[in-house]
């Protein structure tokens, strides 16, 4: 049977079709032969057709539509007394003959409108006539239809202001009085509706039903074109009646599509001029009611408004609109107790967005909607609906959209508590969005006060949350997010160094905390901010007077060796070891010996205790030697310290190569290319030699290994370096001993056991080219280069 | 002949006409004095057909003329001619009893003889005539003109002529409203009200239904006016009832608190003035009654007599 549903419906909507049409026929006969009588009989025959209760909504509206056409020809009939003889007055009695209520009205309505026009009664009289007597109609869907049908036809016939219908005194409030009644009654019927049939039908009835929408909104859209009503009328009349029916009728569909009717018919004024009972209104309504589309709305529809013009701020302003919107938006939440987090969130959004749009200087306003949300969420446990979050998001970009600033941000003080609500992920995603904006908008943020801030909002990037689930961390997102907070510090400026020393201990203090796995992200960044303060002040060192200056070099290298200390405890040895070194360097520059001292012994205590793995040595010594080379501000004793220090690890690297490779590295320890760098000929000859040795040993090594001995490649390498020795004019280097060398190399070469490897060739061979170049050049240099025999 | 009516007793005729293969050897018209400028109402006669008659009040003065007119060539031999004017009541059940409310007597002619065309004027002055003429189920209220030539060894020769009494009330000086709250306990508890419980003939009813309570759910509703003839007494009382008017007031199931509005026009409906008694043979009175219909084709109905007066219409 249910499935025959549809079909039964179709065939008895063709039923309905034939019998309007029959009797449509029979109509025409009699308008065309002036026959009121017989016009009138069929007509209500027609019209019986509609007193069907077994089509949906849609379909009956196919009937009503049929219906209504013909009906415009009966009309224009009624109209031509000539045609009938009968008086529109008598005419307006001879139709409420009929037997059967719902055709009755129909032509009560229709004769009802040519009366009005004819003008034989006031429009006001024959409007309240018809609309009290539809009464007679309960049945909700051709209730509706039939009040539909009044709406129209008497549309056109108000008598509003200037209309030709319009009356004396106060006429409008009759035409604005009829609307509302059958406002009023059509609503009631359309929430009736829900209450018909079987209750397992009633989803599909309220999808039904809300078809139906439009026919009773169209009621306040004919209101709010009637000319008359004005802020006035609708501020004591239209407003105050069509809320009451909202409010009583406690239906949550009607409910909803009222109030966004009411918002978007009548003028942004208007609503401007009547917030406080509009507003009023909602904490009244189901707890069902989707209310913060409702209010997210109106705050569009008001913020478009603010942003329409500049000059209706002041009635914003004059209304106290965010006061009272952000009062109402409190007691709907309070009211509507099962309303869950996302609602409430959502409508603190709008709320944001209306006071971000129209009073954007005012900061304290979106800390107070902030303060509120807090609030609300305080009262709920943590949030684990996806999209509450997700509105909790949206409320905390929101001023960073607006601000383009993330300094703003950090003045609400109810920013970071918002975002203590949020689940870890999400914290972590909205930090982002932060630093994001700083990034963005190149923001500098300068002060202490202001970086203590930003951390607390941050905080979930910079520490492990209690609880969290460190399993789950995606390495990439960790990782983005940590280099993310590595930029950020970049961020964190101020050009006063006592201030930016503050910065830097702030900043310190919270990403030390950040534990083993973030450190190794944060750490650098925050050493070379500091680095640069030290450059900073090793630049303008003369300006510098006062006794107990907070920030100095030596102060931030005490910070700076205890933070490399605590990242090596972390473990992160090479990271330590490498910004050791720039420290080192930093402390070189600003001539504080013993600072830098401390900075190398840092790194070869790293070097020796925490950094086992060869490839890794070899990289850290090169990098010591490298840096290392650079120094000019140790004394003998301590230079030669470290040298010997260095040359030592060098010649016990684990690999022959490394060893080699990382001895004749050393060399440059003795010999530094400057005006009044150390020039120690001798010791540098030695290294070489050394390096030689192992090089020898190196070969022979791999003879026995593996049968075969390697490349020459460390021999050409150690080629040239003697070359570069000999250039710079170092006397132990002589061109006999190079030139024993390129005679060793060969003789390598043509060793059987000898790999022939192109790249060592290749290496040689532009070596070569390299000492034929200098010999033909001439000059001095070439004069030299020609020791060399080859 | 304008203004003058020929109205031929059709039961008479044929009777007449089976009697005798000859005709009567006269005519007889009978004519009111003002027939020109009197109203005309409808009347049913027994036939179904319907005819235009004049129409009376009581305390008129009924005058007219009658003539005989004898068939060319024939003589009219009498023993008087007389005029009637009859009220009769007639009971179906008890059909060809008539009973004779009215009857007054004038005497046109002594006996003689007609050879020719004759006019008799004749006169009723201020004429008694309670009751309306009345067509019903069971019993009809008619009022004749009867003229009769009397004769020796053949019948007399007879002529009617009906008419119609209509009496006017004037707008009573106390008009009620009906008001009643009516209801199932726990179901339906409607009250009603009407606005007025004497009705004239083209009034309209106004009224409304107010829902106090509705726990059934109910199809429509509607409001019927019902005619209540009985005629006869005791034992032998028959009770007629008829619908005249089903007028639907609702359509649909209301909720508590509706109010739906009444409003029927009585000039479609041919009903009559209430009859309380007409001389102890019979009555009819008139009553609304307001019908609701729920789903189920369940009647809830209350019936509240109403009074039905003429109004001299204007």
């Amino acid at each position: 049977m249910m499935l025959n549903g549809a079909e039964d419906e179709e065939k008895w909507l063709a039923e309905g079709i034939a019998g309007i049409q029959h009797n449509a026929f029979y109509m025409h006969r009699a308008l065309d032969s002036n026959n009121l009588r017989e016009a009138l009989k069929y007509s209500a025959q027609m019209l019986s057709e509609l007193r069907t209760s077994k089509l949906s909504p849609h379909k009956y509206y196919d009937l009503y539509m049929r219906a209504f056409d013909e009906l415009r020809k009966l009309e224009i009939f009624f109209k031509d007394e000539g045609k009938h003889g009968v008086s529109v007055v008598d005419l307006y009695e001879l139709v409420q003959h009929a037997g059967n209520i719902l055709p009755r009205l129909y032509l009560l309505c229709t004769v009802g409108s040519v009366y009005i026009k004819s003008k034989e009664a006031p429009a006001k009289e024959v409007l309240k006539d018809l609309v009290e007597m539809c009464r007679g109609v309960q049945h909700p869907l051709r209730g509706l239809f039939l009040r539909s049908y009044l709406a129209q036809v008497s549309r056109d016939k108000l008598p509003d202001i200037g209309s030709e219908y319009e009356g004396d005194a106060d006429t409008v409030m009759d035409a604005v009085e009829f609307v509302l009644q059958n406002f009023t009654e059509m609503n009631k019927l359309w929430v009736r509706m829900q209450h018909q049939g079987p209750g397992r039908l009633r989803e599909k009835r309220e999808k039904e039903r809300n078809e139906l929408r439009d026919l009773v909104g169209k009621n306040l859209h004919v209101l709010s074109q009637i000319e008359g009503v004005d802020l006035e009328m609708y501020k004591e009349t239209v407003l105050p009646r069509v809320l009451e029916q909202v409010v009583n009728c406690k239906d949550d569909l009607s409910q909803y599509y009222l109030m966004d009717c009411i918002i978007q018919v009548f003028p942004d004024e208007y609503h401007l001029q009547t917030l406080e009972t509009l507003l009023g209104a909602c904490p009244q309504l189901q707890p069902t009611v989707d209310i913060k589309t409702v209010l997210s709305r109106l705050m569009d529809r008001l913020s478009n408004y603010a942003a329409s013009s500049a000059d209706v701020l002041p009635e914003f302003l004059q209304v106290e609109a965010f006061a009272k919107l952000s009062n109402a938006i409190g007691k709907v939440i309070e009211a509507q107790v099962d309303m869950p987090a996302v609602g409430a969130i959502t409508l603190y959004v709008s709320l944001l967005t209306f006071t971000l749009r129209v009073h954007p200087d005012r900061l304290d306003y979106v800390d107070l909607v902030l303060g509120a949300c807090v609030k609300k969420l305080s009262s709920i446990p943590k949030l684990d609906d996806s999209r509450a979050t997700k509105q909790v998001v949206a409320l905390l970009s929101a001023p960073l959209e607006k601000y383009n600033d993330i300094v703003t941000a950090l003045t609400l003080s109810n920013y970071p508590r918002v975002m203590d609500h949020l689940d870890n992920g999400t914290n972590k995603v909205m930090a982002m969005v932060i630093i994001q904006s700083i990034m963005k908008n190149n923001t500098c943020i300068s002060t202490v006060d202001k970086v203590e801030v930003l951390f607390e909002l941050i905080k979930g990037l910079i520490k492990d949350t209690d609880g969290a689930d460190v399993d789950e961390l995606d390495e990439e997102d960790f990782k983005d997010e940590q280099n993310a907070v590595a930029r950020l510090i970049h961020m964190l400026y101020n050009n006063e160094p006592e201030e930016m020393l503050k910065i830097i201990c702030t900043v310190r203090k919270h990403t030390m905390a950040g534990g083993p796995k973030r450190l190794p992200f944060t750490v650098p960044s925050l050493v070379f901010s500091a680095l640069r303060l030290i450059r900073q002040l090793q630049g303008q060192e003369g300006d510098i007077v006062g006794e107990e200056v907070p920030a100095t070099p030596k102060k931030i290298f005490q910070l700076l060796n205890q933070i490399i200390e605590d990242l090596s405890n972390v473990p992160s040895p090479e990271l330590a070891l490498r910004l050791s070194l720039q420290c080192a360097e930093a402390a070189n520059d600003c001539d504080l010996e013993h600072v830098a001292y401390e900075f190398f012994t840092q790194a070869f205590v790293l070097y020796e205790e925490e950094i086992a793995d060869s490839k890794a040595q070899v990289t850290a010594i090169h990098l010591i030697i490298g840096t290392l080379q650079r120094m000019n501000v140790f004394g003998v004793e301590n230079r030669d310290t470290l040298t010997h220090k260095a040359t030592g690890y060098s010649a016990r690297l684990l690999k022959k190569p490394d060893q080699c490779r990382a001895v004749y590295a050393c060399s440059h320890l003795f010999w530094v290319d400057d005006q009044d760098g150390i020039k120690d000929g001798e010791r540098v000859l030695l290294c070489l030699k050394r390096a030689l040795r192992i090089a020898n040993a190196a070969q022979q090594m791999a003879n026995v290994a593996r049968g075969s001995s390697g490349p020459v490649t460390l021999f050409v390498e150690i080629l040239n370096k003697y070359l570069y020795f000999f250039e710079k004019g170092n006397q132990q280097i002589t061109g006999a001993a190079i030139q024993g060398l390129i005679e060793l190399i060969n003789t390598e070469k043509q060793n059987d056991s000898a790999t022939p490897d192109s790249a060592s060739d290749a290496f040689l061979a532009s070596t070569m080219r390299y000492i034929q170049f200098q010999r033909q050049k001439g000059g001095i240099m070439g004069e030299k280069f020609e020791s060399i025999k080859l | 002949m304008l203004g003058k009516l020929l109205i031929q007793d059709s039961t008479k005729a044929s009777w007449n006409y089976l009697v005798g293969a000859f005709k009567p050897p006269c005519n007889i018209f009978i004519s009111f004095a003002d027939g020109r400028s009197r109203k005309q109402v409808p009347l049913k006669k027994e036939n179904g057909k319907t005819v235009m008659v004049a129409l009376f009040q009581s305390q008129e003065n009924i005058v007219g003329e009658v003539v005989i007119e004898p068939i060319q060539g024939k003589k009219v031999e009498h023993n008087g001619v007389k005029i009637e004017l009859l009220g009769q009541i007639e009971l179906y059940f008890d059909r060809g009893n008539f009973y004779d409310f009215t009857s007054l007597v004038r005497e046109l002619d002594v006996p003689g003889e007609l050879y020719e065309r004759k006019t008799y004027p004749f006169e009723f002055s201020t004429v008694e005539m309670p009751y309306e003429s009345y067509n019903g189920v069971n019993v009809r209220l008619r009022y004749i003109l009867k003229v009769t030539i009397s004769r020796n060894y053949v019948s007399n020769i007879v002529e009617y002529q009906d008419f119609v009494v209509r009496n006017y009330t004037p707008p009573p000086s106390i008009n009620n409203s009906i008001k009643m709250e009516v209801g199932i306990e726990d179901c339906l508890h409607i009250e009603f009200e009407y606005s007025k419980s004497k009705y004239h003939l083209k009034d309209v009813i106004i009224g409304k239904i107010y829902f106090l309570l509705v726990r059934i759910k109910l199809k429509n509703m509607e409001l019927e006016i019902r005619r209540r003839e009985s005629t006869g007494s005791g034992p032998n009382t028959y009770v007629e009832t008829e619908t005249l008017a089903k007028f639907e007031l609702m359509d649909g199931a209301p909720v508590r608190g509706e109010s739906i509005p009444i409003r029927l026009f009585l000039s479609p409906y041919e009903l009559t003035p209430t009859y309380r008694n007409i001389n102890n043979k019979f009555c009819v009175k008139y009553y609304l009654n307001l019908v609701l219909v729920d789903e189920e084709d369940r009647r809830y109905f209350k019936q509240q007599e109403i009074t039905v007066y003429r109004l001299l219409e204007t």
